[in-house]
């Protein structure tokens, strides 16, 4: 077990399966500047800097990945992403299907995102659930440095294309790594507890523990579920929880119309109607772009007396709407 | 070309002509889709594909067929993808926007117009770290050019000494605009200069010249290893989709580029220089009639897809 960033774990995870695999390749804006240990390691043919052009830097992940590659990219920050689109969702998220099956794309896109380093709404945005509404793609988002590792050698083991957002207040937080690979799809219970089941993921996870603790201190035993992987979303772990709880609090940055909080609380009311002891309940980021001030931007993001309150309120049989950190 | 690989090149341009005009008809009679012609760029494709060697590979475009039946295409399989039957290339979940048969070397076809330029650098830098023989051709309209990934693509190819034969068809319609409503220059080719690449223009209608512009540009890529932009003057004789009345269309202009029709062209030479017969050359059409009626036939016999093929396919 080695303690290391999460960024860290990531390189360790694709140095681990460039050695492995000498299909897997990477390259992006300044990854063989900023990857010189890599470069060193496995040359200029599989460690490239591009041009900065998200659009081809992804198309030719697609490409290259149809032919026998398997590539890693780094577009940087996930709004970038929108100049990727059509790479990503109409060429990699389609081309399987459309042709028959005759192609396959497996590829790795890494894009930060989250508040953290305050700057602004066109280098943070939440948009991971864009990516869950398109067909064939997979998204995951860790939590912890372990679960980023783990989680980096399945996605770039995954025959798909896995879009891996990191999130900029955790990128730099160490953390043990074991260095065992995690499933993708599969969520994990942080804390277990009775009485509410709080759903997360990324930097909310830890909210979410942080919110538990003083929970318990007042009584109420928090679950806490840090889903890992938002698509192939594990459904199985949500209703467990939620049949044992009976309550749910969806927990995340993103924001709240047609988010992951929209499909978790749409799955627990379609399959687990009966165990619900209350209204599903979702804590988000407003309908509102991220803020270059670090004030707003850490105000953005659910805060801990924003689930306190909420999972107070909900075990009170009184559930409120809305943040109580924020106006209304 | 000889006077043999001519004729056969007639043979395959007759087929094309036959094949756009046999779905134009099924979509009229409701039978069938609306498609993308290329009608008068028969040439283009044929002239390019034929220079190519049988390990290179092709990204083509929703004006495909041209490229797939010169490349060898069974025009059965072809029909029967159109009409979204289960015999098709891509097991009809193609249908006419999409078609590749990897099995051809015909890979990642993309509608989004310049959808292609995005993918064939990885599918060229796949072949070059491979040490693989051979390149990649990619097919692409003057409209495409006028995406920001022309830009991207070329300039990367450049910069990395990707094995890409960049064939601009530049058939003068963007959909509905005309190509000079969009750009200042009047050869697209003469970009290439930009990124520090060789580049030509061809006659696109002439597929002796088209063929050895592609043989000798192909021949370029092998000796610098470096792209090519290659771009050969043709135009879209039919609309954009079927139905579509051209309304739009210079009239005059439209009956120039009639009269220098690539495949009356070459009817013509052939039969000039004497290697081609009234009597061979109605033995040639009515061969490819038959094979277009048989494709047809073929075609709507294939099964539709099943159902639960809506969701297969999706992930690997």
């Amino acid at each position: 077990m080695t303690v290391m960033t999460m960024t860290d774990a990531i390189t360790a995870a694709l140095a681990e399966e460039m050695r492995r695999d000498p299909r897997v390749l990477t390259f992006g804006e300044g990854v063989a500047t900023t990857q010189a240990a890599l470069l060193a390691e496995f040359g200029p043919g599989r460690v490239r800097n591009t041009p900065l052009a998200e659009g081809i830097i992804a198309g030719t992940a697609a490409g290259a990945a149809a032919s026998g590659l398997r590539p890693v990219i780094d577009l940087l920050f996930a709004p970038f992403l929108t100049y990727a689109m059509d790479e990503i969702v109409n060429s990699a998220g389609k081309l399987r299907f459309l042709s028959g099956g005759q192609f396959s794309f497996p590829m790795v896109v890494l894009a930060h995102t989250g508040a953290g380093w305050g700057v602004g709404g066109q280098h943070n945005h939440n948009i991971e659930a864009w990516f869950a509404h398109a067909p064939g793609l997979k998204v995951v988002m860790p939590a912890t440095a372990e679960d980023a590792h783990g989680l980096m050698l399945s996605a770039i083991r995954d025959d798909n294309p896995v879009l891996f957002f990191t999130d900029t207040a955790l990128v730099f937080a160490p953390g043990e790594v074991t260095g065992a690979p995690v499933p993708l799809g599969r969520a994990a219970v942080r804390r277990q507890g009775a009485d509410v089941s709080l759903i997360a993921y990324a930097k909310t996870v830890h909210t979410c523990l942080e919110a538990a603790v003083q929970l318990a201190e007042a009584g109420i035993e928090a679950e806490v579920i840090d889903l890992r992987t938002i698509k192939p979303l594990d459904e199985a772990a949500i209703l467990t929880s939620v049949r044992k709880t009976g309550r749910a609090i969806v927990v995340h940055e993103a924001s709240r119309i047609c988010g992951l909080g929209a499909e978790v609380a749409a799955i627990v009311a379609e399959k687990a109607f009966d165990a619900l002891q209350a209204p599903v309940l979702r804590l988000t980021g407003p309908d509102a772009p991220t803020s270059g001030s670090f004030t707003l931007e850490a105000a953005f993001a659910p805060q801990v007396e924003d689930v306190v309150a909420a999972a107070r309120a909900t075990l009170a049989g009184t559930p409120r709407k809305g943040r109580a950190s924020l106006p209304a | 070309m000889t006077p043999e690989q001519l004729i056969h090149a007639l043979e395959q341009m007759l087929l094309i002509r036959a094949h756009e005009e046999a779905t134009a008809a099924l979509q009229r009679d409701g039978r069938g889709p609306g498609t993308c012609t290329a009608v008068g760029q028969e040439a283009a494709a044929v002239g390019v594909v034929s220079a190519l060697s049988a390990e290179d590979e092709i990204l083509t475009n929703h004006r495909s067929i041209g490229h797939l039946l010169a490349r060898g295409a069974d025009p059965r399989r072809t029909m029967a993808e159109i009409l979204g039957r289960q015999d098709g290339y891509c097991g009809g979940k193609s249908g006419s926007l999409h078609i590749s048969a990897r099995e051809l070397g015909v890979v990642l076809t993309s509608t989004i117009v310049g959808g292609e330029l995005a993918l064939v650098t990885g599918v060229a830098l796949a072949r070059k770290m491979a040490r693989r023989p051979g390149i990649v051709a990619c097919f692409f309209g003057d409209g495409a050019a006028c995406q920001g990934r022309f830009h991207e693509s070329v300039n990367l190819a450049g910069v990395w000494d990707l094995p890409i034969l960049y064939v601009c068809e530049n058939n003068q319609w963007q959909a509905f605009v005309h190509r000079k409503e969009t750009m200042r220059i009047d050869k697209i080719a003469s970009r290439a200069a930009a990124y520090g690449i060789e580049g030509a223009t061809v006659d696109g209608n002439d597929v002796a010249a088209v063929h050895a512009a592609a043989r000798e540009a192909r021949a370029r890529i092998e000796a610098t290893g470096a792209p090519f932009l290659l771009e050969v003057v043709t135009y879209r004789l039919r609309g954009h989709f079927e139905p579509d009345d051209q309304a739009y269309v210079d009239p005059a202009e439209l009956d120039t580029w009639r009269r220098r029709d690539p495949i009356a062209r070459l009817k013509d030479r052939l039969l000039a220089e004497g290697h081609l017969t009234a009597q061979s050359l109605t033995a040639l059409e009515a061969s490819v009639a038959r094979s277009i009626a048989a494709a047809i036939t073929f075609a709507e016999a294939s099964p539709v897809p099943p159902l639960r093929e809506l969701k297969t396919h999706v992930y690997a």
